[in-house]
């Protein structure tokens, strides 16, 4: 369970825009498999883009000749936390959204 | 340098997913698309790792890179590099982990 964990369906390669795979390349089923698997690797990628880039000003000070393994920890440490906060707001929207009749409740907190 | 990822990518499918009497090979189209994705992929890591070098190696901006500049910048290219498979395993690794729980 989690968002940033959880590799669903949805479009994510970039310059797709359609919602599901279905949709594109229907009658073939080996196209689709394939719209499929390169949308997932394609979601995969675009998160590791980001989270180097946030964990970059997190963990780089000075680039040196080599990743230090206090550097490299750090970078580790980033993708867990990252996907944890991820999966705690998911966790946390859904209990607020169960215990609360609207929304708009829950924001005004 | 344009990708043509948006607009290529849904046309090539409409034509090679039709099948009846369609000349175009969809393996050819699959290596295509791979290729595309792979090239966006690399400009996209291009242009993060040149905005985060930039950001570390140039301080005021002189009349042209200087030694040091250049040095500091082949240094944080393969920095970047290392950052960028470090993440990649950390987050395959968690992955692994979260569907092995489900």
């Amino acid at each position: 369970r989690g968002g940033a964990a959880r590799e669903g369906r949805g479009s994510a390669a970039p310059g797709m825009d359609t919602p599901s795979a279905t949709g594109l390349g229907g009658a073939d089923p080996q196209l689709q498999r394939f719209i499929e698997v390169e949308t997932q690797k394609q979601r995969f990628q675009q998160l590791v883009h980001q989270m180097t880039e946030l964990c970059w000003e997190k963990c780089m000070d000075k680039p040196g000749p080599k990743l230090d393994s206090r550097a490299e920890t750090c970078f580790v440490n980033c993708v867990e936390r990252f996907i944890d906060t991820s999966q705690f707001i998911l966790n946390r929207l859904e209990q607020t959204q169960k215990s609360k009749s609207a929304f708009s409740e829950s924001l005004s907190d | 340098m344009e990708s043509g990822f948006g607009s290529d990518f849904g046309s090539d499918f409409a034509a090679g997913g039709g099948g009846a009497g369609g000349k175009l090979d969809p393996g050819l189209i699959m290596e295509q698309v791979k290729v595309q994705i792979a090239v966006a992929n690399a400009q996209e890591l291009l242009q993060r790792m040149t905005d985060k070098c930039f950001r570390k190696c140039i301080g005021k901006p002189g009349g042209s890179l200087d030694n040091s500049e250049q040095k500091c910048i082949a240094m944080c290219m393969d920095r970047y590099m290392d950052s960028w498979n470090t993440v990649s395993r950390a987050y395959n690794s968690r992955l692994q982990r979260e569907r092995a729980n489900m």
